[in-house]
Formats: structure tokens, C-alpha cells, sequence
């Protein structure tokens, strides 16, 4: 870990302001993730913005009847709000499948977007990494890649975004809610959020130097049956191998999103298309386009087969 | 005291205290925090400064350049140990490696330098400051691919009996089949830590070590010091399971450390920097071959093992349990050692046996499918009574597999198992059962004890053994109460200190039966002096009550301890017992588990097992010791995996995010059920290792239960959901 200058904010604008004005400034919420980057030095920040303290921990009704999620709302929190419990069920069941009770205790709305890949080449900084130093390489294209992405990849990075959170944010249509260095607030549809690597796998996110979330923002609910699957190498406290966030309605409509394939959260409109016709289509639907390697090909097969549990499961219960 | 013939009745066989569950005496201190680990020596090192290993970006070649002056320039910094200004220094006889490196490079992570700075975080920042260059050289990385440069290892590595080339050739029913386990990490959750300091040329080490002397002989030959000048101080322990039972670089770097700085130095390898630096459970690569009648009883068995290290370094001892395990008049075991330039391969819980029952039970499943036997009543047949390589002439001390396969499977319900594949529905889950024999050597070691009542009647026990979190403090205390008659508060232990007589130590579930041993050899002199004391012929003199009785005469042990207390020390030896009998510990592994028909993820429903370990000292932690090593079988069978980068010479999965281990929700109900043993070969105590027992095997029943709810015959470790997803396909 680098040495670094640390300041507590107290309002956003001064926040974004700060941040835009300081060289290599960050802001650190929760610090579950930023914290490990920076004792590897990953991360090598030398100004730490806290936002912790800027009274965006509330969960609010819209107008417009969705909910507003402040960033610094705890992922423990998020999950067990009764709004969300009722309305956006697979929200909640998506973030308590991810990290551990006191990760989560300490995890944030906005900082679980911005969690980082858990790619182990990306982690151990002798290794070529294109995401970690552009040009370098990729050290896991050739090497131990199960885990990793096979959807949205480019030739310099195959890592998977590994949030469970951002998926069912993925398939509730969130939007975004950021405010920058210059004060202007914006709103980024979740499916713009998340950058696809091609030969800027280090570039993640569309938000500009200095851009600060302030909340997440659901739209109103769509009601249906809200699943959400995770498939993982042991019981829990384990990162996605596949996971599927998806909402059934009656009539055998279905909106569909995964994580663990995907540079980023993952959803196409063909897939939510053939959901009248069954997991193999959907499967088929999402994976188009998918480059797996020699070490998670089998992803693909895994895709199919969870989305075969979840029609399972769901005529189980019909 | 030495053990060369078998126990008679003696104080132990009274089971006032031995035997009987306790808690650990230890529990309270490590649960208030109060319990000082290694690392946390601020009451005897409060100025301790903070050391940080820089460990090798390669895996093999040489450090052609070092630049040292950023680091040095950086903030806090007060030294560096490189292999430049560390002196001459040795190897340990058990290090396979140099734990300084350079400027030849052994390994990835082999450490190269120590920063030493004030602070923790200084240390950390200043070592990414360190620049290396390096001249790479190719290496070797990958077992499968080198498997026929497999030389024979020499020492004990093949082992013959009958003709089994013929016999298996004529074998009605043959299994020959490969399997193969990965290389596995410890682990455990403290991690490799010392804090150093000098006082002259007298050196101590407050550290994390399972076996005290050993350490103080290899700390003297690395740093080229007399082994007087060298103490060790290892009270607690968070878990070893072989990866302390040497030497490894915190405490040499925290030696030399704190030499170049002329004041107290520590150093904790970081838990990113230990698959790689420290040492590692081999892979295996295991063919099995068995012939048998068209009943399941073997005529002919064969298990060859290859395994892979650095150069001088060991084999993985994988067909060590075929060798007494199952009858069969032709046999054949054979161990094949592949040079590889990956770190150092070396013991982790039940070394050898863990991972060849991952196979050979499987191999028993087949073979009893081939036969239409049930995988029980197959074992049951295949029992032997004495060490089948050497012949009747060397039957086991006591063997109790057959109890335990039978009073297992009743607990188990195994009778409700449907022998065929792939019929039984839960829901969204096939369901199947397994089961697994469970063996390991029971190894007996020198171990020594000091122990004394003061001027109050309290007894104190001094001994070097180590509690890795195993409970050794308490069945130490227990065994001293028994001897002389006073309760177990009444008994303080002080352990894992070099100033105390030398143990057996904590290593192949060894510790447990040599180390209560020593404290019954040394408890035997000190009845003696106390019955002197009192006037009483020792061999008459009554135990009892913190009192010691002839006829209707006592006197109390305080009394008798005067104002100077009363002290003796023994030590255990032992003769040829060992040779003798064929000494062994058995049990059964019984596993349900669930696979789902989709996704093909496993989850264990139950697990049940049955042990016979000659007395059970004390049952609470000997239940402790188990589920926690059948839990560690649960990951070799779903999960546990080092994978190895084959280009770049290195563990990649080097956390404990990426490198997965059970977690709570993995792991359900288990039983352990102890079958009554008293083995009056192994010790005075009666007693045999428990503390690996439990691992072996416990893979292998739950690979079983897999096959048997879903038909899969999966043969490479872990069991995960591609490969299962994979064979399903096929
Ligand atoms: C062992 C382990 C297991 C885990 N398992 C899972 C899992 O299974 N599933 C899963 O989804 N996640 C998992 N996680 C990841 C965890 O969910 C994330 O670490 C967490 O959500 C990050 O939130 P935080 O508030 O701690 O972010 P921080 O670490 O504080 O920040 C992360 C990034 O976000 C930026 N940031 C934070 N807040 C803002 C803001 N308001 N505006 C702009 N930028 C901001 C920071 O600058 C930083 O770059 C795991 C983590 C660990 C350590
Ligand atoms: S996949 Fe991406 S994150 Fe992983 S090594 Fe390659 S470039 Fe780096």
C-alpha cells in the first residue's frame, strides 16, 4: 500500500470536486475491495475520498413509483428492505448469494458496481495483466481461465465482472445516478455502465475522472416471479462460476441476466425473446457470439443446464 | 522409560480423567484473545520491528541485479536482508530448498529479501520498491507431462510380495485404472509467523512451529549457530497441518532480520505469498490394479504413485496404505519421483495415505461393482489380520476395521442404499451414498516430560510439545491428573518451549499418544520420589485425591512437595514393538450426497463415520479432530486445488478467495462413532493418532456417493462441476 492523503467529505459536489482536482484521487466506501487492491498495490491511489459519511445511505420511493438506492446504501441493508423484499425480490436474493454477512455488512450499492474482477492474474501483480498495466499482456488467455468470461471478451482481457448485485440491477433496467467534478449530475442506464474490454480492458466504466455515484435507480416494479441461481464450486462465499437473475411472468414471458460469463453483467433481448420457448433457446440466445477457452468452455453447457433448473423448478411450483 | 513390551494394567486404565470429554483447558485463553501467537509477542519483544519477504517473481533461474536504494530511501525503512549481506548461511536438513533465495532461484515466491521498516505498513510499501532483475531459465512444471521421467526415489519407495503380475494376469475381475489428485495447500488459519530477537549471540524465536527441537536444530544449521544459542518459543498454534513442522523462511528472515537492525524483528508470510513460498501437498498421478475372484476377494494388488518436487526433494507416499490395508498374496507398491521446479512439495495431513485412499477406495468401489458385492461386505472379505507383505508372522497390534465398516454402516442406515446407480430422487437431487475405509500408520516417537507438584499441591508439566489446535494442552493435563490422582484444574501445563525436555511434537497424529507417553514416563519417576517422600513402597502407594495413600494412611502432595516442590523428569522410548506388530489406526467413512440433475453441484447431506484408535484420551477433541479432518476430505473431493500455471511455474490461485476450502455451509451433520480399543502395543497409554485418521478415506466416500446417485466414475480430483458436467456429457 502506497501512502496516501485521506479526506472525509461532507457534501457530493465537494466530493466530485475534489476528486476531479486531485491527481490519482479515489473515493473509498465500504473498502472491501479497494482496500485488498491497495495492499497489493493494484490500486496505487494517493488521495482517498470517504464518502461515507454524505447521507447517501436511503432508500426512497420515486415518483414515478420505482426506488431510489442512495450508493452508500450497505448491501446488507439493500437486502433486507421491504421494499425491495416485495418488489425486486431477485435484488435481494442476488446480493445476499454474494461475499459473506460481514463483507456485506460493510459492502456498498456503489462500490459493488465498481468491484473489480477477480481474474488471479489480474491479482498478482508479477504477472502480465492488459487491465492492470495496458500492453502488458494477458496472462490468463493461455493460462488458468475457468473462471473467466466468455461473453463480451476481446483479444487483451477475458475477465468476468464478478458482481452478483450488478446482475439483478442488470435485469431491472436500474439506472445510474452520478454527479461530476463540475457539479452536472447525470443518469447512465445500467446497460452503458459497464464497459466491454476491447483493447481498453483497464478502462471499466463509463463514468469520467471524478465522477461520483450518488444512487441507483429501479424503475417501477414489473412484478412476476424473480429467481435468482447461482452456481458456484462450494455452498457459499464463493464467486459465480454462472448465475442467472431472471423475472417469469405468467403468461411465460421472461426477462433474463447472468453473471460470472460476461465482461459485464449480462443481458440480450433475444434471450428474454425465446423465453416462451425454453432453457435450451435461452441458453442459445445468450450465448451467442460466446469464446471460451480450453478451461471454461464448459461454462456454456452450465448456462443451459441452470436455466433448465430455474424452468424446473418453476413448473415445480406452477 | 522404555516401552518394549506390552502395558500391563497401570493408572492410566482407571479413566477417572482420561477418556472423559473435557474442554480444552487452552479455551478460554484463545477466546479472550489472551493466548499471545507468534506474531503478537508484545510482551516479550514490545520494540519489534516489522519485516516484509519479498519472494522471487520467477521460478527458476538467477537474480542478475538488485537495486536496493529506493527501498532503502523509503519511509521507516531500517534494513534489508538479501542474500548479498545475510552471510553464509545453510540449509536444514528438511528444507528442500534454500528459504533465502538468490541469487539462484528455486521456486516462485522463494523469498529473496526481507525489507525491515516501523511500521507494518512501511515494510509492505518499501518492498514493492525493491527492483530485480532476473535471468528466467526454463523449468519443469508439469507432472503429466514428465510422469515417465519418474525415477525410483530409493528408501522403501517399491515394495514386492507373491508374483503379482501372475496373479493379476489370472484375476477373474480386474480393475486397472489412473486417478489423479492435485497439489493441495494447508491452509490453516494462522499464518507462518516469528518474531526474533538477539540478546548477545543467543538468539530466540517466538514462532509458529509443530516441532520444537527439530526447529532448533535447523534455525542452528541454516544460520551456522550452536544449537544452544537458539530458543524457541511456540505456545500456540493456529494450525499447522504440516506445513510447521519446519522451518520455513519467517523465522530465518526474522533472525537475520533482527540481526542487521540490532533490535527485535517479525515477520508473517502474508497469505497471498504462502502456496508459493511455503510447502505444499504434491499431486499424484496413481495407477491401480486389482485382481480378484468373481466374490470380491483379492488375489492381486498393485498401486504405482508418481509425484513431483524440486530437485532433492521427496515423494508424495501414496501406495503406503496398500501395502497393509487389504489381503492379496501378490502385491506390488511402487513410488516414482518426477523432478519439477515448482515450490516445495512436502507433508500435509496424513502424508501419503490421504491422498492414496482418494484413490484406492475408489478402486474398492469398482471393484465392488465388478463383483456385484456390496462396497462393505467387499472390505469385510478383504480384511487381514496381520501386515500382508511380511505375512502372519507380523500381525497389526489390534485391527478394528471390520467393526468399524459394520457398526458404521448400521448407524449409517447403509442397508437402505440402492447398490445401482443413478435411482434415487430428492427433489432436484440424485441422492446417492458412499463409503470408504479409513487407515493411517500409527507412529510412535522418543518423547520426554518434566513435571512437578509445588509447595500448594498443584502439578505443573513441562514439556516442548506443541498444541497445533488439537488439544494437546488438555489431554497432557488430563494424563497428569491421572497419574497422580488430582483433578484437571489442578494441573498446569506449559508447552512448545525449547527450554523444556524434548518431545515428540506435533506430526503424523504421532503427538497425541508419544507426548501423553513421555508425561506417563515422567509422572511414573515422580510417583516414585513422592512414595519415597512418604515412606510408602512406590509399587503399593495410592494416587488419589491430591493424596497419596498406603492402606488407611495419606498423606497430601503438598506436604510431601515441601516449599521447594518436588520435581521429575522422564522420557518415553520405545523398542521394537513397532517392527513386531503392524501398527495402524482404522475407521469407515460413510457419505450421502446430493447432486443436482441441472447443474450437477454436489452437496454433502451426511456424513457418518466409525474409528478405532486405541483409547480415546479424550473424546471431545478427538471428535473435534476428526470432523475437522473429514471436512478437509470434503475439499479434496469438491474442491480443493493448487492450479498451476504450467508457463509460468506458479500456484495461481494463491488466496484464500480463489483457493477454496469448505466452507460452514458445506458441510452437515457428521457422527463419529469411537469403537472401544485399547491397544497395549502402541503405549503405555493404550492410545494411537487421531489426528489424520479422519481424513483418510473421507474423500473417497464421498467420490463413492457421487457415483452412486449419478452413475459418474469421476478419477480426477476435485470433483468439480465441469468435470462432472463433462462425464455426463460423454
Ligand atoms: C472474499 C470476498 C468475496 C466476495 N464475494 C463476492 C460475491 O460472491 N459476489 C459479489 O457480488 N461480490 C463479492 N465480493 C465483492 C464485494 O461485493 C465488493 O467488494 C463490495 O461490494 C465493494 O463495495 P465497497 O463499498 O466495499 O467498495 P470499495 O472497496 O469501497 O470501492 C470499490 C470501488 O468503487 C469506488 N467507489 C465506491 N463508492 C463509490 C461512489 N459512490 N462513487 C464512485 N466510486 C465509488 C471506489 O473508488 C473503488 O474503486 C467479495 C469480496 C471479497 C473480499
Ligand atoms: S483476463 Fe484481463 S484481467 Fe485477466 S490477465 Fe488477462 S487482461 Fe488481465
Amino acid at each position: 500500500m502506497r501512502p496516501f492523503t485521506y479526506e472525509r467529505a461532507t457534501d457530493v459536489a465537494a466530493a466530485a470536486r475534489a476528486a476531479g482536482s486531485v491527481q490519482g484521487a479515489r473515493f473509498i466506501a465500504g473498502g472491501t475491495n479497494l482496500l485488498d487492491l491497495m495492499k497489493l498495490q493494484i490500486e496505487t491511489p494517493t488521495h482517498l475520498i470517504d464518502v461515507n459519511h454524505l447521507g447517501l445511505d436511503r432508500i426512497e420511493r420515486t415518483d414515478d413509483g420505482g426506488l431510489r438506492i442512495g450508493a452508500l446504501v450497505r448491501n446488507t441493508d439493500l437486502a433486507a428492505d421491504k421494499a425491495v423484499r416485495r418488489d425486486y425480490a431477485v435484488l435481494s436474493r442476488a446480493l445476499l448469494a454474494g461475499a459473506s454477512g460481514q463483507l456485506r455488512n460493510k459492502a456498498t450499492t456503489g462500490g459493488n458496481l465498481l468491484q473489480r474482477t477477480r481474474c488471479p492474474y489480474f491479482y498478482d501483480t508479477r504477472m502480465p495483466c492488459n487491465k492492470r498495466k495496458a500492453g502488458s499482456g494477458c496472462g490468463a488467455m493461455q493460462g488458468m481461465s475457468r473462471s473467466l468470461a466468455i461473453l463480451g471478451v476481446s483479444d487483451a482481457c477475458i475477465a468476468q465482472h464478478p458482481s452478483d448485485m450488478a446482475v439483478a440491477m442488470r435485469l431491472l433496467d436500474a439506472q445510474v445516478d452520478t454527479m461530476s467534478a463540475d457539479g452536472v449530475a447525470r443518469a447512465i442506464p445500467i446497460a452503458d455502465f459497464h464497459l466491454l474490454p476491447g483493447d481498453t480492458p483497464h478502462k471499466e466504466t463509463a463514468l469520467k475522472a471524478g465522477e461520483i455515484i450518488t444512487s441507483v435507480t429501479l424503475p417501477k416494479p414489473i412484478g412476476g416471479t424473480h429467481v435468482y441461481r447461482k452456481v458456484r464450486d462450494r455452498a457459499s462465499y464463493a464467486f459465480a462460476l454462472v448465475s442467472v437473475a431472471a423475472v417469469f411472468d405468467k403468461d411465460g414471458s421472461a426477462r433474463f441476466a447472468f453473471g460470472g460469463i460476461g465482461a459485464k453483467p449480462w443481458r440480450t433481448p433475444t434471450a428474454d425473446a425465446a423465453a416462451k420457448q425454453g432453457a435450451k433457446a435461452v441458453a442459445e440466445a445468450a450465448l451467442s457470439g460466446a469464446r471460451t477457452t480450453h478451461h471454461n468452455d464448459f461454462k456454456k453447457l452450465l448456462v443451459e443446464r441452470t436455466l433448465t433448473s430455474l424452468y424446473r423448478q418453476r413448473e415445480a411450483r406452477a | 522409560m522404555k516401552f518394549d513390551t506390552p502395558a500391563g494394567p497401570n493408572p492410566i486404565d482407571r479413566g477417572r480423567v482420561i477418556g472423559i470429554p473435557h474442554d480444552r483447558i487452552d479455551g478460554a485463553a484463545k477466546v479472550t484473545g489472551s493466548a499471545p501467537y507468534a506474531y503478537e509477542r508484545h510482551d516479550a519483544a514490545p520494540n519489534a520491528a516489522y519485516g516484509w519477504m519479498v519472494g522471487s517473481a520467477i521460478a527458476k533461474g538467477r537474480i542478475a541485479a538488485m537495486d536496493l536504494r529506493a527501498a532503502e530511501a523509503a519511509p521507516g525503512v531500517l534494513g534489508i536482508v538479501t542474500h548479498a549481506n545475510a552471510g553464509k548461511l545453510g540449509k536444514g536438513s528438511m528444507n528442500t530448498a534454500p528459504l533465502l533465495g538468490g541469487p539462484q532461484v528455486d521456486h516462485y515466491e522463494q523469498a529473496v529479501a526481507l525489507v525491515i521498516a516501523d511500521t507494518f505498513e512501511n515494510a509492505r510499501d518499501a518492498a514493492k520498491l525493491v527492483r530485480i532483475d532476473y535471468a528466467a531459465a526454463d523449468g519443469r512444471f508439469d507432472l503429466a507431462a514428465d510422469q515417465a521421467r519418474g525415477v525410483n526415489p530409493g528408501k522403501d519407495a517399491d515394495t514386492a510380495a507373491g508374483d503379482f503380475d501372475g496373479g493379476f494376469a489370472k484375476a477373474a475381475v480386474k480393475i486397472d485404472q489412473r486417478y489423479t489428485t492435485p497439489d493441495h495447500s494447508h491452509a490453516m488459519m494462522e499464518p507462518h509467523a516469528t518474531t526474533a530477537a538477539w540478546n548477545g549471540d543467543k538468539l530466540t524465536l517466538w514462532t509458529s512451529n509443530q516441532m520444537i527441537a527439530w526447529g532448533v536444530g535447523e534455525v542452528a544449521k541454516t544460520l551456522g549457530i550452536p544449537k544452544d544459542n537458539v530458543r524457541l518459543v511456540s505456545p500456540y498454534i493456529g494450525g499447522g497441518f504440516g506445513s510447521k513442522l519446519f522451518v520455513r523462511a519467517d523465522a530465518i528472515l526474522a533472525a537475520l532480520g533482527a540481526k542487521q537492525v540490532g533490535r527485535p524483528v517479525k515477520v508473517a508470510i502474508a497469505r497471498h505469498q504462502i502456496p508459493n513460498n511455503t510447502t505444499h501437498r504434491p499431486a499424484t498421478i496413481q495407477r491401480i490394479r486389482i485382481g480378484a475372484n468373481k466374490d470380491g476377494v483379492i488375489d492381486a494388488i498393485g498401486h504405482e504413485v508418481w509425484s513431483g518436487d524440486l530437485p532433492g526433494g521427496g515423494p508424495e507416499t501414496a501406495a503406503q496404505q496398500t501395502r497393509l490395508l487389504y489381503r492379496g498374496p501378490n502385491r506390488m507398491t511402487a513410488h516414482r519421483l518426477v523432478t519439477l521446479d515448482l515450490p516445495e512439495g512436502n507433508a500435509m495431513r496424513a502424508p501419503g495415505e490421504a491422498v492414496g485412499l482418494l484413490a484406492l477406495e475408489i478402486a474398492m468401489d469398482e471393484l465392488a461393482e465388478a463383483c456385484n458385492v456390496d462396497p462393505v461386505e467387499l472390505r469385510i472379505r478383504n480384511d487381514v489380520q496381520y501386515d500382508p507383505e511380511a505375512g502372519p508372522q507380523r500381525p497389526f497390534s489390534s485391527r478394528k476395521l471390520v467393526e468399524c465398516l459394520r457398526t458404521g454402516a448400521d448407524h449409517f442406515g447403509w442397508a437402505k442404499r440402492d447398490p445401482k446407480p443413478g435411482q434415487v430422487r430428492d427433489g432436484r437431487w440424485m441422492v446417492g451414498m458412499g463409503v470408504a475405509a479409513a487407515f493411517r500408520n500409527n507412529l510412535v516417537q522418543k518423547s520426554g516430560a518434566r513435571i512437578g507438584v509445588d509447595a500448594k499441591g498443584r502439578i505443573i508439566v513441562e514439556t516442548d510439545m506443541t498444541d497445533i489446535g488439537t488439544g494437546s494442552y488438555t489431554i497432557v493435563a488430563q494424563t497428569a491428573a491421572e497419574m497422580l490422582g488430582v483433578t484437571l484444574e489442578q494441573v498446569t501445563v506449559r508447552l512448545g518451549d525449547s527450554r523444556f525436555p524434548v518431545s515428540a511434537g506435533s506430526g503424523g497424529q504421532w503427538g497425541a499418544n508419544s507426548a501423553t507417553a513421555g508425561v506417563y514416563a515422567a509422572a511414573m519417576a515422580l510417583r516414585a520420589k513422592l512414595a519415597e517422600q512418604a515412606g510408602y513402597p512406590a509399587d503399593q502407594a495410592l494416587f488419589e485425591d491430591g493424596l497419596v495413600k498406603l492402606a488407611n494412611k495419606s498423606q497430601t502432595l503438598a506436604s510431601l512437595a515441601g516449599r521447594d516442590g518436588l520435581w521429575a523428569e522422564d522420557s518415553m522410548d520405545y523398542g521394537d514393538l513397532d517392527k513386531r506388530y503392524a501398527q495402524a489406526t482404522f475407521g469407515a467413512h460413510f457419505c450421502e450426497v446430493g447432486v443436482d440433475i441441472d447443474t450437477a453441484e454436489v452437496r454433502v447431506r451426511r456424513m457418518g463415520g466409525a474409528f478405532a484408535a486405541g483409547r480415546i484420551l479424550n473424546p471431545k477433541s478427538a471428535r473435534s479432530q476428526v470432523i475437522g479432518a473429514m471436512t478437509m476430505g470434503v475439499g479434496a473431493a469438491l474442491m480443493e486445488a493448487l492450479d498451476v500455471d504450467t508457463r509460468f511455474g506458479f500456484f495461481v490461485n494463491h488466496d484464500m478467495a480463489e483457493y477454496m476450502v469448505p466452507v460452514h455451509a458445506d458441510i452437515p451433520q457428521q457422527d463419529v462413532l469411537f469403537i472401544d480399543e485399547l491397544d497395549d502395543k502402541s503405549s503405555p497409554m493404550k492410545a494411537k493418532g487421531v489426528g489424520e485418521l479422519g481424513i483418510c478415506g473421507a474423500g473417497a466416500a464421498v467420490a463413492n456417493a457421487i457415483y452412486n446417485a449419478t452413475g459418474l466414475r469421476l478419477r480426477d480430483y476435485p470433483l468439480t462441476i465441469d468435470k462432472l458436467l463433462k462425464a455426463q456429457a460423454a
